[in-house]
């Protein structure tokens, strides 16, 4: 019993500094909960200018952590999601906002690709149609038909 | 033979965008800045760093505002083209240096040589962020009214100079 005291002690040290990290590293998040939501809320709808294909979030780019900032200060103002995105807007584009909106400009890209799927559509249906009109009923020559009533009869014979 | 027709017509559409989609750059997004007033700063100077400098200043002038960097590898490559400009006179070039150190800058110049009416120093991107800065190098076209005319994405080349700036500025200052 007596030796294991020393590895208890050290085990307690241990796990009392793992959490004096672990609060420090939370406290950014306790000192203003709203605001870091809001910024992880935004940085999500937001894109990377300089890795194009990810939101402010995921980018680990200089530009982005630049821009996270900047939202986090217009955040700690307390500017609405909407004025935010605005100022990012009328600075970098609509290309800025990683779900575009619908305007006129944006309608083929939004709209386009439901309209292909209709035209695709349109088009197997007319296609099964013609196909359909191909398939025609051909009347048995009396050959024929004797022919098939011989096999049924064998059928129900057997 | 008319079975074939409508495939082949679908297919040579397509070929028509994807080799048109070849020949477009996705890094190029355009500014919604063009058309609109180049956004006003005052910072403090390379060279010295107790004097400031303003768009304010070039009211009545055409200029480049040309956004650089020491660590910047597209940067080197535009410098002997910004150097022979600012040596024809045709438009004075202002710089400013994105996110870098006072020593860094200075001796990228001593180096490559200094084809700047001045450079300012935006350390930490603020101002960067105001012109819609993405990717350096970027230079923007300011006319005398103090509005973007044009903005270029990535290095200044031989032909953009040729085709897009030098004609641009041309028409600007006869305004």
């Amino acid at each position: 019993m007596k030796s294991r005291l020393p590895f208890c002690l050290i085990a307690l040290f241990l796990l009392m500094q793992s959490f004096s990290t672990w609060a420090q590293d939370a406290r950014p998040m306790e000192s203003n909960v709203a605001v870091e939501v809001q910024v992880q809320r935004l940085s999500e709808q937001l894109r990377c200018l300089v890795c194009q294909n990810q939101t402010l979030a995921d980018s680990h780019a200089e530009l982005a952590q630049d821009l996270k900032q900047e939202v986090r200060e217009m955040a700690g103002k307390g500017m609405s999601d909407q004025a935010i995105i605005d100022y990012l807007v009328v600075r970098y584009g609509d290309f800025v906002r990683y779900r575009p909106p619908l305007k006129s400009t944006t309608v083929l890209l939004w709209l386009g690709p439901f309209s292909l799927l209709l035209a695709g559509g349109f088009g197997l249906l007319s296609a099964l149609r013609r196909r359909e009109k191909l398939a025609i009923d051909a009347p048995l020559n009396e050959e024929e038909a004797r022919k098939v009533s011989e096999l049924l009869k064998i059928d129900k014979e057997s | 033979m008319k079975r074939f027709l409508l495939p082949l017509v679908i297919f040579l559409v397509m070929v028509y965008f994807l080799f048109v989609g070849l020949n477009l750059d996705p890094r190029e997004v355009p500014s919604p800045l063009v058309g609109k007033p180049a956004p006003m700063f005052s910072l403090p100077r390379l060279d010295d760093p107790k004097e400031s400098f303003s768009p304010k200043e070039m009211l009545g002038k055409v200029w480049l505002l040309n956004v650089w960097a020491s660590w910047c590898g597209a940067c080197r490559d535009e410098h002997p083209i910004l150097i022979e400009l600012s040596k024809s006179g045709l438009v004075p070039v202002y710089g400013m240096d994105y996110k870098d150190t006072r020593e860094d800058a200075q001796q990228w110049l001593q180096q490559g040589g200094n084809p700047y009416v001045a450079t300012v120093m935006d350390v930490d991107g603020r101002v960067g962020i105001n012109y819609g800065v993405y990717g350096v190098p970027e230079t923007y076209v300011i006319d005398k009214t103090g509005i973007i005319a044009y903005k270029q994405i990535g290095p200044v080349t031989d032909e953009s100079l040729r085709n897009k700036i030098l004609p641009l500025v041309k028409r600007l200052q006869a305004q």
